[in-house]
């Protein structure tokens, strides 16, 4: 345990070195959008936005939550919950343990408290490194734990999801999860807080049809895949070729199912912004 | 026949002759006034819903509408609901609560649809507002899932205060098919997807994710409809009458707690907070 955290700790003195331009490197990486090669440093300045297409490559949730909060603002909450195997899944359990070794995660969800320009927020981002950000017990119950926690603290709620749906080896639990985080938010919601949800590339299945889809304000980041059913599914069920596009935060915008779309350099301000403008209603 | 596996019962569940929520709505209920579309866009046939007497007492039945042949089935496009279904079911469920009536429901569905129109029209958004909605309702809401309870296409009709199951019905995260293509890459093993997915009436009883389940005619529900119409009738009379004595805070409580606790034995969170 003592080295996962200080593995986790490592990770944000880096991430925060980067930010402040204090690594360098002269390896290069290559986009896997475009296919062009930038330096890592670029990439690193860009956090991790591909400098010569703008393709926003999946990032980890520490590394988000260390882009986004202010400096020394970030406590972990729930960092101790762990997975479960329910449905006794062969192999399962050895997969979640190479997963922690590897990741540094116990489960795709990290929860914590942190401040964004001074304002208190609590935020739970799904990290699609952990089978592909998928939601188990873990994950349901992390951000049902946050949602309360929000409730509890009368803070705002910010969620970013990244996820390939339920978990399958957790079966009919994993669907289970659906109902709880989408009445855990609905009642956060009643009680007045507000509720940010924040899609990023890819958010399918499962936490589309949950608490992703819940919120007051709805963003995402440019390009991101957001949909109930993968294209590749869709595809075969009606047997023809999807538009230009297809599923995609832009046209997700374009038919009405989002606010706005939100680069990743300026969600600090854009979260901010918002933060502040629910802080004048009534119920605040 | 008692003892079936897993796949067989998966066999049974989509059984074309089972009884559909348009029969038991025939066989279990009076003076049915069928209520169309979701005031947004359209009218989607995969949900059949309105009023009707139950016992003579007034209440809101929806439920997924598979067809019996071809044609039916164009209509209603094989029992996978389009958003606009989930919306209807939105808005009687709403109607439901402000005349104080109980919301009962059959779920039998392969899945919400996955298709172009679908997506365009927020399938992931329709089903998400349905949990949230149904986990707040102060009325009784019973479901009893009949044939296929496919993912969150079902879920999106079944956070009830009671789940019921019919014995052989089968409810999971995904079908077998999908559940082995997205794990093994091979959906030709669907057998063995339905051996690992616990998703038999019995398994889900004692995982308690179900409340009650519901014995079948021998042979299954298709060989007997009128044995399966008294035993569900049974039922809902049972739980109805239990439900009916709790107030509606304590009925949207009760539900709640219910899910909130599924998957809740995980390691508690830690006592101090910052």
């Amino acid at each position: 345990m003592n080295r996962t955290f200080s593995q986790r700790r490592d990770r944000l003195l880096i991430y925060r070195a980067m930010r402040e331009g204090k690594l360098t490197s002269s390896r290069r990486s290559r986009c896997s959008a475009c296919g062009e090669e930038s330096p890592s440093l670029e990439w690193d300045r860009n956090l991790q936005v591909c400098p010569k297409c703008g393709f926003h490559a999946p990032i980890g949730a520490y590394y988000r939550l260390a882009n986004i909060l202010d400096p020394g603002s970030f406590q972990e909450l729930e960092e101790k919950l762990s997975p479960a195997d329910p449905l006794h899944f062969p192999d399962y359990p050895a997969k979640l343990a190479g997963l922690e070794e590897k990741t540094g995660l116990r489960d795709a969800a990290v929860a914590a408290l942190g401040r964004i320009e001074g304002r208190k927020a609590v935020f739970a981002v799904l990290d699609s490194q952990f089978l592909m950000g998928s939601m188990g017990t873990a994950v349901g119950e992390k951000v049902t734990r946050a949602a309360e926690y929000a409730a509890r603290k009368k803070l705002p709620l910010v969620i970013f999801s990244a996820s390939g749906g339920a978990r399958m080896q957790e079966g009919i639990f994993s669907l289970m999860q659906m109902a709880k985080t989408a009445a855990a938010i609905q009642r956060f919601q009643r009680g007045g807080g507000l509720y940010i949800s924040c899609f990023t590339h890819p958010t399918t299945g499962g936490v589309t049809a949950s608490f992703a889809s819940l919120g007051d304000i709805m963003l995402a980041e440019p390009g991101a895949l957001i949909g109930f059913a993968g294209p590749r599914v869709i595809e075969q069920t009606i047997k023809e070729q999807l538009p230009e596009g297809f599923q995609r935060a832009e046209y997700l915008l374009d038919h009405g199912s989002l606010d706005r779309i939100v680069p990743r350099k300026e969600w600090r301000a854009v979260l901010s912004q918002l933060m502040a403008l629910h802080e004048g209603g009534k119920r605040s | 026949m008692s003892r079936l596996s897993p796949a067989e019962k998966v066999k049974i569940a989509r059984h074309p002759e089972r009884p559909g929520t348009a029969d038991f709505i025939d066989a279990l209920f009076t003076d049915f006034f069928e209520q169309r579309g979701d005031r947004l866009y359209g009218e989607d046939g995969s949900i059949l819903g309105g009023i009707a007497r139950f016992h003579g007492q007034p209440v809101t039945v929806i439920g997924h509408r598979k067809g019996k042949n071809l044609e039916e089935n164009l209509r209603c496009n094989f029992g996978m609901p389009s958003p606009e279904g989930y919306r209807k079911a939105q808005r009687l469920m709403r109607q439901a609560e402000k005349f104080g009536r109980p919301i009962i429901t059959f779920v039998d569905t392969p899945g919400a649809y996955p298709g172009r129109e679908a997506e365009e029209r927020g399938q992931g958004e329709a089903i998400a507002q349905c949990l949230a909605l149904m986990s707040a309702l102060e009325v009784p809401v019973i479901s009893v899932i009949t044939g296929e309870g496919g993912s969150g296409g079902a879920l999106a009709l079944a956070v009830a205060n009671r789940v019921l199951m019919l014995e052989h019905a089968v409810y999971s995260v995904l079908s077998p098919e999908g559940f082995a293509s997205i794990l093994w890459k091979a959906s030709s093993r669907a057998d063995e997807a339905c051996g690992v997915m616990r998703l038999t009436a019995q398994d889900l009883r004692r995982g308690g994710i179900v409340q009650g389940v519901l014995r079948e005619p021998e042979g299954g529900a298709h060989t007997d409809w009128q044995a399966t119409f008294r035993t569900v009738d049974a039922a809902l009379v049972k739980e109805l009458a239990g439900l009916e004595k709790m107030k509606g805070s304590a009925l949207a409580k009760q539900r709640y707690e219910m899910f909130r606790a599924m998957g809740q034995s995980l390691p508690p969170a830690r006592e101090e907070e910052p």
